[in-house]
């Protein structure tokens, strides 16, 4: 096994160790609890309040612009990330390119202002 | 090797079983969870090809954005949360025969193209070594030479795709 992937190893320690603390906590109630159900036991829990309703609720159009907008400056930190890596390599040029980069994204965001999408009514 | 291939083996199976699950589950959102198993997945596979940074961004664009993006466009349709027996319909045989197709495009393309290839043995090869050729730095002087122009494309693609959702968006 190459050294890359066995430092790796200590993410597949780590996932196996937080499976088990699920697992075993998890387990241990199972075996150690009384087991009597009820429709009251298993009712959604709101507060004390019986729920009303369907679990469906549709959702405002506008959680999908912050949702394309979290998407959009996702992918620019991406890009930024080697960019930062090779800073000193890149030099002006490097800055320039980003810039660049930067500014045509944030015309987005500022359409999006300009349009009023970022306000909260 | 055997380590990697059995890891390969289990992530392979991982992400297949929970592929299917994504398309036969009767709950949109239990699809979308489905959706992160098999993203999380590839991920990890692309750290068995020592590609770190093509996982770190797997892991936060798709599992972290992209799933978030669908589960808005899910909670946005009028469809049902709960168990819905309209999920499926009857355009499954032309879907399932349009898979195959692609499956045998796919498969042909790679043999095609890579037939006997071996990937390099990374046995006894340093870390430095690794992150210098194949590491975020080497996909940085890739982006700042060869890919210069695609690299400021993409924020006009970006900018294009915002702009497209805020005009369908707004109601006026």
């Amino acid at each position: 096994m190459s050294e890359l992937l066995r430092a790796y190893l200590t993410v597949v320690v780590f996932l196996a160790a937080a499976g088990m603390l699920v697992g075993v906590s998890l387990g241990m109630g199972r075996l150690l609890r009384p087991k009597r159900p009820s429709a009251q036991k298993a009712m959604t829990y709101e507060s004390g309040v019986d729920p009303v309703g369907s679990i469906f609720g549709q959702s405002q159009v506008r959680y999908y612009i912050f949702a394309l907008l979290f998407v959009m400056f996702d992918v620019e930190a991406v890009f930024i990330f080697p960019w930062a890596l090779g800073l000193e390599v890149y030099g002006v040029f490097g800055l320039v390119e980003m810039t660049i980069f930067i500014v045509i994204l944030a015309l987005g965001l500022l359409y999006a202002w300009r349009k009023g999408v970022l306000r909260w009514v | 090797m055997v380590a990697q291939n059995i890891a390969f083996g289990v992530l392979a199976a991982a992400t297949s079983l929970a592929a299917i699950r994504v398309v036969t589950t009767r709950n949109v959102v239990h699809a979308a969870l489905y959706l992160v198993v098999v993203l999380a997945s590839v991920g990890a596979l692309y750290i068995l090809l020592t590609a770190e940074f093509v996982a770190a961004v797997q892991i936060l664009v798709y599992v972290g954005a992209i799933v978030v993006l669908l589960l808005f466009g899910v909670m946005l349709t009028k469809a049902t949360l709960g168990e819905d027996d309209q999920l499926d319909n009857d355009q499954r045989w032309l879907g399932a025969v349009i898979a195959l197709f692609l499956l045998g495009t796919l498969s042909f393309v790679l043999v095609d193209a890579f037939g006997d290839d071996k990937l390099p043995s990374l046995e006894g090869v340093s870390r430095a070594t690794l992150e210098a050729q194949r590491g975020s730095g080497a996909v940085g002087d890739a982006i700042f030479s060869t890919f210069l122009v695609p690299f400021e494309v993409v924020s006009v693609l970006l900018l294009a795709a915002l702009v497209g959702a805020i005009v369908l968006a707004r109601r006026d």
